[in-house]
């Protein structure tokens, strides 16, 4: 079989733009051949290359005192104690799981791991921030069904516990659903490991699976393009996965990591074997040799190409030293994995491929890494927003019946219980998960020390789509939060950016504003991005998705024995409110639910401020003051406390509240910066003056107390039919 | 006490159960291999939870062809204790060491949930420190949970009281809604005839500790430790091979 003679056409095919194709003659001062043309379109992809959102990302922070590995690994790393380091990273999935939700969503699960374990890492427990469109559109049920059951067969077969995550429904995903993984793993600190080739001479090891035909172009053309009304018909491009061939790949990982014969390491994800390869000789200056008629493969008759560009999953590219071959391929043995040499390690500083003798690619590797292309586009604000912000409340009334309205908030799909979704997965695998799914941020022990890392992903798009920079800087602030009522110090950040096209002004405009965002707060609360991953062409026939900058932020608790829990724990402990109520409504799920209003402003944040509510509460944490702690968010303060009553125990509250503005901004309103918490009665004056001593306003509630929720004359629920209803809500929709 | 716990290929909460067994027990705990041949001397096996070889075939079904389940055979043919748990429980019913098989849960879907079992008999060396009706909060977490045995079969197991452990709701009623995969007759745990085999689909190591999942599950542990020492036997070969 003969390649095809290469043109500008099968570039434009390739996705390559004529002005890339032209860079291509120019660098290499001749045509390409074929395999060369599909190394250039996945390394020049968007997905790979960062070609539109590189410029912009170098604003983000990544440096700190504890920073051990920023962006630029396969994951990031950051000091956690007892010579410890969590190792951790967040990436989306989003077209292959709109195409193909069971096997997109659990391939997405199987990449992720690899990124971690890669760094030498054990992963300890994974997150999922998902999107989905309306609940009564007629595809979402079976993409949410087929989506928790992708990631549910990977993860718990693998046996990383899944242990927290974000969901959320809106009509702007109805045609493009987002998948971001996340996992965090731990290594010794002195013990990570790097993708950086070197050595010249040094074997270059395939372990793993198979080469088979799968996933052919998935980065540059599933990942890397809108979709259209034949989105289906690029499901071949959908890549399968096997957790039980990456679970033995792991184990042998880590064994072989505990031995001194890998020089680098780097898993085979998006554009497999050609990605790995160059990314390792990029970032060690070295040059590669790659004999392809090594490359152990599932089918006869596979061209250099397809070797070159297949994305089969659970696959791993190592450069040893020169003489470890043998030890190496013993413990692979003992995995029942097979270890191949496909190459060497070169000095010449080029790529090449050779396939029946023949030299199929030689490409200098600074001109894929180095030179790849660099987009400014063009962003502009777009008309929608002003008019989109502009909310005056006196347009909506009050609803008659304040606790209709709650338990309509309730159980709408946004606010109600996720069981649904984290039942399907393990979530105690490992034996250290602490606070399991539905806590604030969940908890897990480090294990052999008094420490834990605690874990959260949190993103509101409404917010964003109202404002795409307060929407980020809110959700940096969140994830804070989050952790921070669990009892654990933020800190650093992984970051997953979901936009639309980016040669769109208005949405290049929107990622621009997001990044401004997420540096703002990032360097405010001193939480550096060390790794992340953008995801751009979210949009299908001209709709682009809601912006989405996901943050997954990891935080540490240095004794497990004082993590806290929303719930509350007993009669007659004080509730109280930290932090301050405003009169806001925009962007709150309020309006959207019971309204049918998505307007106005999102919430008023100064960082200051929520700097000072977050040392307050750790400082009370601390002290071990705190009986339960729950940040207060979407749905407000009435929605805050009905979850605080939903722990099991039945325990409602009684409460009080003064104020002059209208009841609904009150109940509901999402103002920021807030807390409730709950505390025994001798310790409230201790809370009292270290509110005072950090500034933060302080307001008694009520107290723990019954089996309802008592809000003045404004609100009394039974908390059993409350907790019913809130938590059956997605089994009634979904099934099962 | 000296505990074994097996590795397969797949096996996921094999180094929780010897984090246990060493940790919070501070027994010996010796990692046994699947192509091992030979127990090390351990005084009670475990076949940990999992998907041994990826469930791909029928859950267990590969597994009982690992070399060292010859010996696991013989070591409860000559009354030695063993303990699977989940993946495991799978295993000994593929490998006959228990009756019944583990099939799809009703639901068709993974459950992970912490659910209330009974335990029906004190009369095993896993449960001898409870009380038959004692309430114990275990943690599951399978898709393949769902017991079932032809009907003689159950009759026998209960007239011969070798049903250990069933579902049950919080105040121990066997209902239907107690029941996480449909379980017949919500049998959640089974012995065999000679009662040092135990398999239950429930992990007791998953609770075992007041932080993580509450220390419920460890009587089955202590139970064991229990009987072993209080068992009159002859003086026992020290193992020839240490542990690690």
């Amino acid at each position: 079989m003969s390649a095809p003679a290469v043109t500008a056409d099968l570039a434009a095919e390739h996705g390559l733009t004529p002005e890339e194709y032209a860079k291509i003659l120019d660098l290499l001062r001749r045509a390409p051949t074929f395999e060369e043309l599909g190394v250039f379109a996945v390394m020049w992809s968007e997905h790979c290359s960062y070609k539109s959102s590189r410029a912009w990302l170098r604003q983000l922070p990544t440096d700190g005192a504890h920073v051990i590995e920023g962006p630029g690994e396969n994951a990031g790393a950051v000091d956690i104690g007892d010579g410890l380091a969590a190792v951790f990273k967040i990436e989306s999935h989003n077209h292959p799981s709109f195409i193909e939700p069971f096997q997109g969503a659990a391939t997405g699960v199987g990449g992720i791991l690899r990124d971690v374990f890669t760094m030498g890492a054990r992963p300890i427990a994974s997150l999922d921030a998902l999107r989905f469109g309306r609940l009564d559109h007629p595809r979402t049920p079976y993409l949410v069904a087929g989506v928790v059951a992708g990631i549910g067969h990977y993860g718990n077969c693998v046996g990383v516990p899944t242990v927290g995550g974000d969901l959320y429904f809106d009509q702007g995903y109805d045609h493009n659903i987002l998948v971001n993984a996340f996992t965090c793993g731990v290594a010794p600190r002195d013990r990570l490991f790097r993708a950086r080739a070197g050595g010249p001479g040094n074997p270059v090891i395939y372990v793993g699976a198979r080469t088979g035909r799968d996933g052919i172009h998935g980065a540059s053309l599933l990942a890397s393009a809108a979709f259209d009304a034949g989105a289906a018909e690029k499901r071949p491009a959908v890549q399968v996965g096997d957790p039980f061939t990456e679970k033995l790949l792991l184990e042998a990982c880590l064994e072989l990591m505990g031995t001194d014969h890998i020089v680098a390491i780097q898993d085979m994800g998006a554009a497999g074997l050609t990605s790995s390869a160059l990314e390792m000789a990029g970032r060690g200056e070295a040059g590669m040799l790659l004999e392809l008629d090594r490359v152990p493969l599932r089918e006869p008759g596979m061209t250099p190409y397809e070797i070159l560009l297949s994305e089969s999953q659970e696959r791993m590219l190592l450069v040893v030293r020169e003489g470890s071959e043998a030890a190496v391929e013993a413990v692979f043995r003992r995995w029942d994995l097979q270890a191949s040499v496909i190459g060497r390690v070169t000095d010449d500083g080029t790529f090449r491929a050779r396939w029946r003798g023949r030299e199929v690619c030689a490409l200098p590797v600074a001109a894929l890494t180095q030179s790849a292309p660099l987009y400014r586009r063009p962003a502009e604000e777009p008309a929608r927003l002003e008019q989109l912000q502009h909310f005056d409340p006196a347009e909506v009334r009050e609803p008659a019946d304040l606790g209709d309205a709650l338990l309509q908030l309730l159980e709408s799909p946004n606010l109600c219980s996720r069981e649904w979704v984290y039942r399907q997965y393990d979530q105690l695998v490992g034996g250290n998960t602490v606070v399991r799914p539905g806590g604030d941020a969940a908890v897990v022990r480090l294990d052999g020390t008094q420490r834990a890392l605690a874990l959260t992903v949190d993103c509101n798009s409404r917010y964003c789509q109202l404002d795409p920079y307060l929407g980020a800087v809110l959700a940096v602030v969140e994830a804070a939060r989050n952790l921070v009522a669990v009892g654990a110090r933020p800190l650093a950040v992984s970051d997953c950016l979901n936009y639309g096209n980016p040669e769109r002004p208005d949405v290049m405009w929107e990622f621009q504003q997001g990044v401004a965002g997420i540096r703002d707060a990032c360097v405010a609360l001193g939480t550096p991005v060390v790794s992340g991953n953008v995801s751009f062409y979210n949009e299908t026939e001209g709709h682009s998705i809601p912006p989405t900058p996901m943050i997954a932020m990891v935080g540490l608790l240095d004794d497990v024995e004082a993590h806290l829990t929303p719930w509350w724990k007993a009669e007659g402990d004080v509730i109280v409110l930290l932090g301050r109520t405003r009169e806001e409504l925009g962007g709150s799920e309020y309006l959207a639910v019971v309204q049918g209003l998505v307007r106005g402003a999102p919430p008023w944040i100064d960082l200051e401020t929520e700097k000072r509510l977050q040392r307050l509460c750790l400082a009370a944490a601390t002290e071990r003051l705190l009986r339960s702690a729950h940040d207060v968010a979407e749905g407000g303060l009435a929605v805050a406390l009905s979850e605080c009553s939903f722990g099991g125990a039945g325990l409602g509250a009684r409460i009080t509240l003064e104020s002059g503005m209208r009841a609904d901004a009150l109940l509901f309103g999402e103002s920021q910066s807030r807390m409730v918490v709950s505390v025994r009665r001798r310790h409230l004056g201790r809370l009292r003056d270290l509110a005072r001593r950090e500034d933060v306003p302080f307001t008694a509630l009520g107290e723990v107390r019954g089996a309802s929720l008592a809000i003045g004359d404004m609100i009394d629920l039974p908390i059993a039919q409350a907790r019913a209803r809130w938590r059956g809500a997605l089994a009634r929709r979904l099934g099962g | 006490m000296r505990w074994g716990v097996v590795t397969f290929p797949g096996s996921n909460d094999d180094r929780d159960a010897l984090h246990v067994v060493e940790r919070v027990l501070g027994d010996q705990a010796v990692a046994l291999w699947h192509k091992d041949r030979d127990l090390r001397g351990v005084d009670c096996v475990i076949l940990p939870g999992g998907f041994s070889y990826g469930d791909y075939l029928r859950c267990g079904a590969m597994a009982k062809f690992s070399p060292i389940m010859a010996a696991v055979i013989e070591h409860a043919r000559g009354g030695g204790l063993v303990l699977g748990i989940c993946n495991g429980f799978q295993i000994l019913c593929e490998a006959g060491l228990l009756p019944g098989a583990l099939v799809r849960n009703r639901s068709l879907s993974f459950v992970c949930d912490v659910v209330t079992v009974r335990v029906e008999t004190a009369a095993t060396p896993f449960t001898q420190g409870c009380r038959p009706g004692d309430l114990l909060s275990i943690p599951i977490k399978h898709g393949e949970g769902c017991y079932v045995a032809e009907e003689a079969t159950l009759n026998e197991l209960e007239a011969r009281d070798q049903v250990v452990f069933r579902y049950v709701d919080p105040v121990g009623r066997v209902v239907a809604e107690a029941n996480p995969n449909g379980s017949l007759r919500n049998v959640a745990g089974v012995c065999n005839a000679e009662r040092n085999v135990l398999g239950l689909m429930p992990h007791p190591e998953h609770a075992a500790e007041r932080l993580v999942g509450g220390e419920d599950g460890l009587t089955l542990f202590r139970s064991a430790q229990a009987w072993l020492r209080c068992e009159a036997r002859p003086e026992r070969e020290e193992p020839r091979v240490p542990g690690p």
